[in-house]
């Protein structure tokens, strides 16, 4: 019987989408059970989110001091002892997971199948390779255990459900003390998540410095939008590194999406390839960027954007 | 101490990639194959802790079909002072490379193994992570900052939240993100000099390797198309076009 075990992505006592995502794709795999993993230091809040997700059979929780921060390897070996009769191990394909869940496959001795985009069977699934230029079909042996990460962009979260039961599990298994946290500094922002929001805006190597780039800022505020970058732009210290959208930053799926002075890489275009709708600004007519636009417009970005949030502010 | 840089060879990131026609594979008859981007970064970094005293030997290792020696005399042309090719018939999935990988370890005792944060040709993300699990040693993924100081590193990572700096004790595995550094050019003399450095060359099946390739790939699909969209002509038309599709 299929048995499938999620290990909760979290921060300041609250459960991330991402988690209710794999749910959503465990769903799809027509299991018996499906259990949230919770590792942290108090578990207690995010477990009663992770209970309340639907389709959730069952939250197990470890708390342990060493939990505090989501160290790989910290992690791993509590999630490999829990995960005993599970068939499946999934984990969100964001940089939580893609850290932490090939040392839980390679503790168990298993291969692992990255960043699924959709669900063929409980052991089959599609997978995006080359800059999401293709698209594989995975078969994991009936023999062995599954273990994945989803990606965010391609599954709905899960909705909710009246809570179920929660498990507190003892972990003896030795930590390892060779990797310490130090410190985090976050993206300060009080704008919508950029990997949840339902609308993003965009800015490339166009706008030119930090300061021009306000006006991206004012137009997703205009629009209650996230914002998100080219590498270009991060590279060029515009913005912080973790407003990256592409294949090597993050994969989004928006309702809407508007790229503003952004070519159109290919490497940036799998970041954007589940959104629904793609609007282009770029004042060269033959971008790549407009391939792929739903709607394009060629101009000036620097006269566009404050007319565009004059007319919908 | 030694770093031991994993190189990968790959389809360069320029090419467009194409699925056959028949749902085999992708094509890569004839298509330009350079060295993972991720790789010359990690390489890079080890040439720079080097030239800072911090590394005395840089070994580039790959595991690729024989055909794969000019890739590594480019490692060797960027400043590697040798190479360790081990050769294998079809290319593997990351839980192999990461067991060729701790055998190499285990010849070489390295202080330090840097990788790239992904391969740009399976995008799987898994290699170093799955060897810092096999090896019993720390790992730090997505570095963008290394410091090393003795016996341990102190590495600034790029994840979803922001920057993350973690400390691991050394021995360790590093996996690189694009903004750590940028890989140097190699000039007409350096690739005269990889000629003469040693390369090591290994026949997979002497490693005693369990293979990890468990996973079959039964199909190659192209990627659904998004249809062509409209064009606008200015702010009033573009506001007109979303609010016809219900998004304002
Ligand atoms: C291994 C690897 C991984 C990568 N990963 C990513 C990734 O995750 N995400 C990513 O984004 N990139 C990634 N890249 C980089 C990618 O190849 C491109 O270099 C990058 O996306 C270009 O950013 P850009 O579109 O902002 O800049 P450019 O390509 O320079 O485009 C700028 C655009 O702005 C337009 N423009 C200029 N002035 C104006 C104006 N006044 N008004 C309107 N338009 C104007 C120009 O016509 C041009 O189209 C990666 C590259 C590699 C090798
Ligand atoms: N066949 C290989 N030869 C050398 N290095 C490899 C090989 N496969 C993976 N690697 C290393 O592992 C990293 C991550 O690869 P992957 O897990 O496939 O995304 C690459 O950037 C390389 O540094």
């Amino acid at each position: 019987m299929t048995k499938i075990l999620i290990v909760a992505e979290h921060a300041h006592g609250k459960l991330n989408s991402s988690t209710a995502k794999c749910v959503t794709a465990a769903r799809q795999m027509a299991p018996g059970a499906i259990e949230i993993l919770v590792l942290a230091d108090d578990p207690a809040a995010v477990a009663a989110q992770a209970a309340a997700v639907e389709g959730v059979t069952g939250v197990l929780t470890i708390a342990h001091a060493a939990n505090a921060h989501p160290l790989a390897h910290v992690l791993a070996p509590q999630i490999v002892a829990a995960a005993t009769a599970h068939t499946h191990v999934l984990g969100p394909s964001t940089t939580f997971g893609k850290d932490l869940m090939p040392v839980v496959a390679a503790l168990l001795g298993e291969a692992m199948v990255s960043d699924v985009m959709k669900v063929v069977d409980a052991q089959t699934f599609q997978r995006p390779i080359y800059a999401g230029n293709a698209i594989i079909t995975v078969k994991v042996p009936a023999a062995r255990k599954v273990i994945a990460t989803v990606r965010n962009a391609s599954f709905a979260a899960a909705g909710s459900q009246p809570a179920v039961a929660i498990a507190a599990i003892e972990s003896n298994v030795a930590l390892p003390s060779h990797t310490r946290f130090v410190a985090l500094q976050a993206g300060a922002s009080d704008r919508p998540d950029l990997q949840s929001a339902r609308r993003v805006v965009s800015g490339g190597r166009a706008l030119g410095s930090a300061d021009a780039f306000k006006i991206i800022y004012e137009l997703a505020d205009t629009l209650g939008a996230g914002v998100g970058a080219s590498r270009a732009a991060v590279d060029a210290g515009y913005v912080p590194s973790d407003m990256q959208v592409g294949q090597t930053g993050k994969i989004i799926a928006p309702e809407l999406y508007v790229a503003i002075g952004i070519s159109g890489a290919i490497q940036h275009l799998t970041g954007i390839k589940d959104a629904g709708t793609i609007v282009a600004i770029n004042k060269d007519g033959e971008a790549p960027i407009f391939e792929v636009a739903d709607i394009g417009l060629v101009g000036d970005l620097f006269k566009i954007v404050p007319e565009l949030k004059q007319a919908l502010g | 101490m030694k770093i031991l840089v994993a190189y990968k060879r790959v389809v360069d990131y320029n090419v467009r990639i194409q699925v056959k026609p028949d749902g085999s594979g992708v094509v890569t008859e004839g298509v330009k194959l350079s060295a993972n981007p991720f790789d010359d970064i990690a390489l890079e970094e080890a040439l720079r802790l080097r030239e800072k005293g911090v590394a005395t030997e840089v070994i580039v290792a790959t595991i690729a079909p024989a055909d794969a020696q000019a890739h590594l005399r480019n490692g060797l042309a960027m400043g590697a002072n040798r190479a360790i090719h081990v050769v294998v018939d079809k290319p593997i999935q990351p839980l192999t490379a990461a067991r060729v990988l701790l055998k190499l370890i285990e010849k070489e005792q390295p202080q330090l193994v840097i990788l790239g944060k992904q391969a740009i040709d399976d995008d799987c993300s898994q290699t170093g992570q799955m060897l810092a699990a096999l090896w019993g040693r720390p790992q730090a993924t997505f570095a963008s900052k290394v410091e090393v100081e003795g016996n341990i590193a102190r590495v600034t990572r790029e994840i979803d939240a922001g920057l993350e700096t973690i400390e691991i004790d050394l021995p360790a595995v590093i996996t690189v993100d694009l903004r750590l550094n940028e890989p140097r050019f190699i000039k007409l003399p350096d690739i005269m000099k990889a000629k003469s450095k040693p390369m090591q060359s290994i026949a997979f099946d002497t490693l005693g390797v369990d293979s990890g390739d468990h996973h079959e790939v039964t199909a190659y699909a192209p990627p659904p198309k998004r249809s062509k969209g409209v064009m606008v002509k200015d702010v009033p038309e573009l506001v007109a076009a979303l609010k016809a599709k219900g998004l304002l």
